[in-house]
């Protein structure tokens, strides 16, 4: 049974008004307290390390997977492998995420490496949301790892949010992509207070027309601290796209690195990054429309952000 | 009612002390559909920033239905009535058509139908519109009747105020664009005040103030205003050779 912040975590990181439909594996406080695997999709513990593994069918369709990870004791540190096997063909959702409830001094830690091989032709939606509350002392860490194989002809979308709440983060993310095969990254990112936030893609376009678009929109205020990096290798006729958009605002501080490398003369490579505060002219127009500057700047970001 | 009261506006540029506005007494009375007009580098674009609060002048009163509003801020203005839809809109990463015209209608549940309307009256598809960002994205004609659509949804409104709304509206949005005015002007019985350069709002407006160099140079009537506008130096060559600009 879940409690009330377990159930309003739930939702938070993952809009589950208890338990999901379909297949799903709810992790508290270090225990997986909820399995269910269906026709298509299984999930099994992992035997020698803590964590799970995922298998999705060939050819399963229109399914999704729930994976959040709530903890609400302060003093937990933990080191999650999930593996995600995305069988040929299959079309699928997987919703994963991590919300912690730190009320003590001593600070929670969640660390997750998450491995996705995608199948031939296959599409999947990977939503991972990060979320902190609780007024105890103790920092919340997360650093969340993000291997990604996608086969021939294969799609993976990732979504990552992380709104308010993180004292620390350091995301990883490496994607290897085979011929045909796309991915697409959308990182949210608002940090305040003290925070820190770490986030580094790296994708190697191996296969022939490959492609991948990282679009990363960030917001820092107070002094909290951001760096972005990404790498795109093209080593094959492929397409490439980074972009870093950063609303910096208070005394916060912001450094975007994008790096881009051709191997192979039909390389298309593109990055961009750009960071400013919020135009003065967007405040004046929401202004002109009855808003205070607070409300106006409130606007500008949950916008920016959305 | 709205009135400047010897209002000046100076600014500080590499040649020291440069005056944009000098003196101004203005009177837009309720009801009334105003058009300013001048030359380029007149003062207009100033003087409707003066009324939204954008800028404070450096000396002289502005009063609005009885308040001294000189002091006020911009948002205190737009709650007391005052809109003002801008010469170059802004665009927003991320806030959509329709959040702008909810937020602008004060009404966070404004249904799909009723944004449509407002973006109708501007000739605009609303169905193409309704969830697309204020962005780079939409062209500089689409941003413009957006930016008029947010004052028609603005149910506050008592004095609407319009900086060159006609540029970069194509002509047959520009007949729409006339309809919209008059319907504010005369069914919803609010003050009108537009920038303009263009014959036909010269036209329908009530009383046309003529800014040159700064300062009032004349107030009236179509035909009391339109010989002097010729006179004006260097500034109405448009209006020499076509007619329009």
């Amino acid at each position: 049974m879940m409690d009330e912040i377990q159930k309003s975590l739930l939702e938070k990181i993952a809009d589950l008004h208890g338990v999901p439909e379909g297949a799903y594996n709810i992790r508290s406080n270090s225990k997986s307290i909820g399995r269910v695997s269906t026709e298509n999709i299984e999930i099994t513990p992992k035997v020698n390390k803590d964590g799970i593994d995922i298998r999705i069918k060939a050819g399963t369709k229109n399914e999704a997977v729930h994976i959040p990870v709530i903890m609400d004791k302060s003093g937990l540190k933990e080191l999650v492998y999930n593996d995600f096997y995305i069988g040929e063909g299959a079309d699928v959702t997987i919703v994963a995420g991590c919300g912690i409830h730190c009320s003590g001094d001593d600070g929670s830690e969640h660390d997750g490496i998450h491995t996705f091989y995608v199948g031939k032709n296959a599409r999947v939606k990977y939503i991972e949301k990060h979320y902190g509350e609780g007024d105890g002392l103790g920092e919340r860490i997360m650093n969340p790892t993000t291997i990604v194989e996608i086969n021939d002809g294969g799609y993976m979308e990732m979504e990552t949010t992380q709104i308010r709440g993180i004292d620390s983060t350091k995301r990883e993310t490496k994607a290897t992509l085979k011929k045909n095969a796309v991915f697409v990254v959308k990182e949210k990112l608002l940090t305040h207070g003290r925070q820190f936030a770490e986030t580094a893609f790296a994708v190697e376009l191996d296969g022939e027309n490959s492609s991948t678009n990282v679009v990363s929109r960030a917001v820092a205020r107070d002094t909290s601290k951001q760096i972005f990096l990404a790498k795109i290798h093209g080593n094959n006729k492929c397409h490439g796209h980074s972009e870093c958009d950063a609303i910096i605002m208070d005394e916060a501080n912001i450094s975007a690195i994008p790096e881009i490398t051709a191997n192979h003369v039909e390389a298309n490579l593109i990055h961009e990054a750009a960071i400013g505060k919020i135009a003065g002219e967007q405040l004046i127009k929401l202004m002109t429309l009855g808003l205070t500057e607070k409300e106006a700047e409130a606007q500008i970001i949950n916008g920016f952000l959305k | 009612m709205l009135e400047l009261r010897n209002v000046s506006f100076e600014i500080q540029d590499e040649n020291g002390q440069k005056r944009i506005l000098k003196n101004i007494q203005l009177k837009i009375d309720d009801k009334k559909f105003v058009v300013i007009t001048g030359p380029n580098g007149s003062g207009k674009s100033t003087m409707a920033k003066l009324i939204a609060g954008i800028e404070k002048p450096t000396s002289g009163q502005i009063f609005f239905n009885g308040d001294d509003i000189t002091d006020w801020n911009i948002t205190k203005r737009a709650q007391a009535g005052i809109s003002f839809a801008f010469q170059q809109p802004v665009r927003f990463k991320g806030i959509t058509v329709k959040d702008l015209i909810s937020l602008a209608s004060d009404n966070n549940k404004l249904s799909t139908n009723d944004v449509c309307k407002y973006l109708s009256e501007v000739g605009l598809c609303a169905v193409d519109y309704v969830n697309r960002e204020i962005d780079a994205s939409l062209s500089g004609g689409e941003l413009k009747r957006i930016e008029i659509a947010t004052i028609i949804a603005r149910q506050v409104t008592k004095l609407a105020v319009f900086d060159e709304p006609e540029a970069g509206i194509d002509l047959w949005s520009f007949h729409k664009l006339i309809r919209v005015f008059e319907k504010m002007h005369k069914e919803q019985q609010r003050s009108i005040l537009i920038i303009s350069h263009q014959e036909r709002i010269l036209n329908i407006a009530d009383e046309i103030v003529l800014i040159a160099d700064g300062s009032v140079r004349k107030t009236g009537t179509k035909e009391d205003v339109l010989p002097e506008l010729m006179n004006v130096d260097g500034g109405c060559d448009f209006f020499k050779e076509d007619g329009v600009k």
